[in-house]
């Protein structure tokens, strides 16, 4: 065991500098055999973690392809913008995952939307307020976010932190926080594509979907998802952070994914529940920015003032969540005790 | 019949040590019970929300709705404490582990469920059971000799029949590894879709789930007849005494499929 004290280079540089390809791959192309990295059936797949520093991505994502150089791309940016390139070709690279996933949330849609809309019909047609068509395309909005804005299972980095493998995060010439955002974010753009398109087009399929009135609407839906995935991000970096200093964060990741799901807006529209109950959500906790405002917006459940202000309020939580990340990895770097060797 | 006991207590041995070795740290075991407790409450929660919105769900009231998830919490949870691990199936068969298992003179199925027993699971099946208590006084079931024999028949079947389903589930890491995610359609999608009335479902939907995958039978029907009613449906009542028979079927279609699976495992190659 050895204690560390800010391992990695501090000072600007830090950043924003193009560095040496080896030093930006992300966090996850480091992962051992014993990560949820498939490489089961055999030799038909390697492990990016067995290629070189060359900059070489897995097959099955145009193989022996270069990785891009982000050229065109201002240079602040560069670097974040190919660690999210990273991040996107990682999914990508990992389908059958992803449409196994997609077709669960699918069903979910199915069975949640029948539940809701009976419930509306039980109702005299309206239920808190929404109508049928909204109440389907918030059921299926819902379930294509689940994905988008990976709201469970991510335990990657607490394991990362158990394991004393974040070591190697620390090291980097980028903050870790930083990185994993731009990660998390080329995540994020692979999701849309696969697991946020899906279920809403059987939604729009099988039930019909609500069109929005507003030429507001659409822009500040876009708007609003992209904060929702950053306000993930944060939380999902808070709950594995805890890792630093409990080692086993399973409490935390298990508290994390009842309260995502129950408060979040997922198994039922927040407006089901006492008005109270409600208030205090949106207040005090950031679950309603996670899912409910973002689905609010689309549905257009309230005026075009209250859906500007609903997507400010989850920029707030979002920039608060990126701030805390910030702290508590600056914490957390003072008192870590690497584990292992 | 030596060989039987013998089986059975290796069985035992494996069961109780997974029990020790999870009492061993006692605040994650406390946390992880607490949030078993939890999930179940939280899914009963949501069904009991959806009263807030409408009096009738599906053509049914709160207590008769509340019977009926609380019956399929109880199968889910037993199922869950039993074979829930069966989940793993696809970590075991991506690093190769699934090949120990194949090497001991026990059946791999078998030492799966008691091999990655999961004590908070208890806490679970203790909440489901609970809710079920409430909910029979809830609901103001008239027991009758022919009620009483229903009950533990219901919630014995119901359990076999997520047995089944995770067993079935769990193979398809045999086909794909990473579709793992793709069962819990079934078994957790299954939970979801008995827990509220199979009139709640409309059209393809209720056809496939219902009595395609025969999920009426786990709450919906053995539930009618506890609480004397007729199946909206035009059905007959005597469906409710049919779970044994849906869950035996079940089994032994999940039994073949995991046979197929494990003849069809070359292992992993690493």
């Amino acid at each position: 065991m050895f204690r560390t004290n800010r391992l990695h280079v501090s000072g600007p540089s830090r950043t924003v500098r193009a560095v040496d390809p080896s030093a930006w791959q992300p966090v996850a192309d480091r992962e051992d055999a014993d990560g949820w990295l498939p490489h089961g059936t055999g030799a038909d797949r390697r492990l990016p973690h067995q290629e070189g520093a060359d900059g070489r991505l897995p097959r099955g994502t145009g193989a022996g392809r270069r990785l891009p150089h982000g050229r065109g791309v201002p240079g602040p940016l560069r670097t974040g913008y190919m660690l999210a390139r990273a991040g996107f070709h990682r999914y990508a690279t990992y389908r059958q995952a992803a449409l196994a996933s997609t077709f669960t949330n699918v069903v979910f849609g199915l069975l949640r939307c029948s539940v809701i809309t009976a419930a509306a019909a039980g109702g005299g047609g309206m239920a808190a307020g929404y109508h049928r068509a909204q109440l389907v395309t918030f059921v299926f909005i819902g379930q294509g976010m689940i994905g988008t804005i990976a709201l469970w299972g991510d335990t990657e980095l607490s394991d990362r932190i158990a394991r004393g493998d974040v070591i190697a995060d620390l090291l980097r010439p980028v903050h870790p926080v930083l990185t994993l955002l731009a990660t998390d974010l080329g995540r994020a753009g692979f999701a849309v594509l696969t697991r946020f398109v899906v279920p809403i087009a059987v939604g729009a399929v099988a039930f019909g979907l609500y069109r929005p009135h507003r030429w507001s609407t659409p822009p500040l839906f876009a708007l609003s998802l992209l904060l929702a995935v950053v306000l993930a991000f944060a939380c999902r970096y808070l709950v594995n952070a805890t890792a630093y200093w409990l080692l086993d964060a399973r409490g935390a990741h298990l508290a994390w994914s009842i309260a995502s799901t129950v408060l979040c807006g997922l198994a039922f529209p927040l407006w089901f529940l006492p008005r109270g109950v409600v208030a205090v959500l949106w207040v005090a906790t950031p679950f309603p920015s996670l899912m409910q405002a973002t689905l609010d917006v689309a549905v257009e459940r309230g005026s075009a003032p209250l859906a500007a202000g609903m997507v400010a309020g989850q920029a707030a939580w979002a920039a608060a969540g990126l701030a805390a990340c910030a702290y508590v990895q600056h914490l957390a770097e003072r008192r870590l005790v690497v584990q292992g060797g | 019949m030596a060989e039987l006991a013998g089986t059975v207590r290796a069985y035992r041995r494996l069961v109780a040590a997974q029990a020790r070795s999870q009492a061993q740290y006692r605040a994650s075991f406390v946390v992880e019970l607490t949030s078993s407790v939890l999930f179940t409450v939280v899914d009963l929660a949501t069904m009991v929300v959806m009263f807030r919105v409408t009096r009738r769900l599906g053509g049914f009231d709160l207590r008769a709705a509340f019977l009926m998830a609380a019956l399929a919490s109880a199968c889910f949870a037993t199922a869950d404490l039993v074979a829930g691990n069966i989940d793993r199936m696809r970590q075991r068969v991506r690093t190769g582990q699934l090949d120990t298992l194949l090497i001991r003179p026990l059946s791999a199925l078998g030492q799966m469920m008691a091999g990655d027993f999961s004590l908070r699971r208890l806490g679970r099946l203790g909440t489901g059971l609970a809710a079920l208590a409430v909910a029979t006084s809830y609901a103001g079931v008239a027991w009758t000799t022919g009620r009483i024999v229903l009950l533990p028949v219901a919630v014995l079947s119901g359990t076999v029949f997520f047995i089944a389903l995770f067993i079935a589930g769990g193979t398809l890491a045999f086909w794909w590894i990473e579709s793992g995610e793709a069962a819990n359609s079934f078994t957790y999608g299954g939970r979801e879709f008995t827990t509220y009335p199979v009139t709640v479902y409309g059209g393809l939907l209720r056809h496939l789930f219902a009595y395609g995958l025969g999920f009426a039978f786990v709450s919906y029907h053995p539930s009618l007849l506890l609480l004397g009613r007729p199946a909206p449906l035009g059905l007959p009542g005597w469906l409710g005494w049919c779970s044994p028979v849906v869950a035996a079927i079940a089994l032994a279609l999940a039994t073949v499929i995991w046979r197929v699976g494990i003849r069809h495992y070359r292992s992993s190659g690493s």
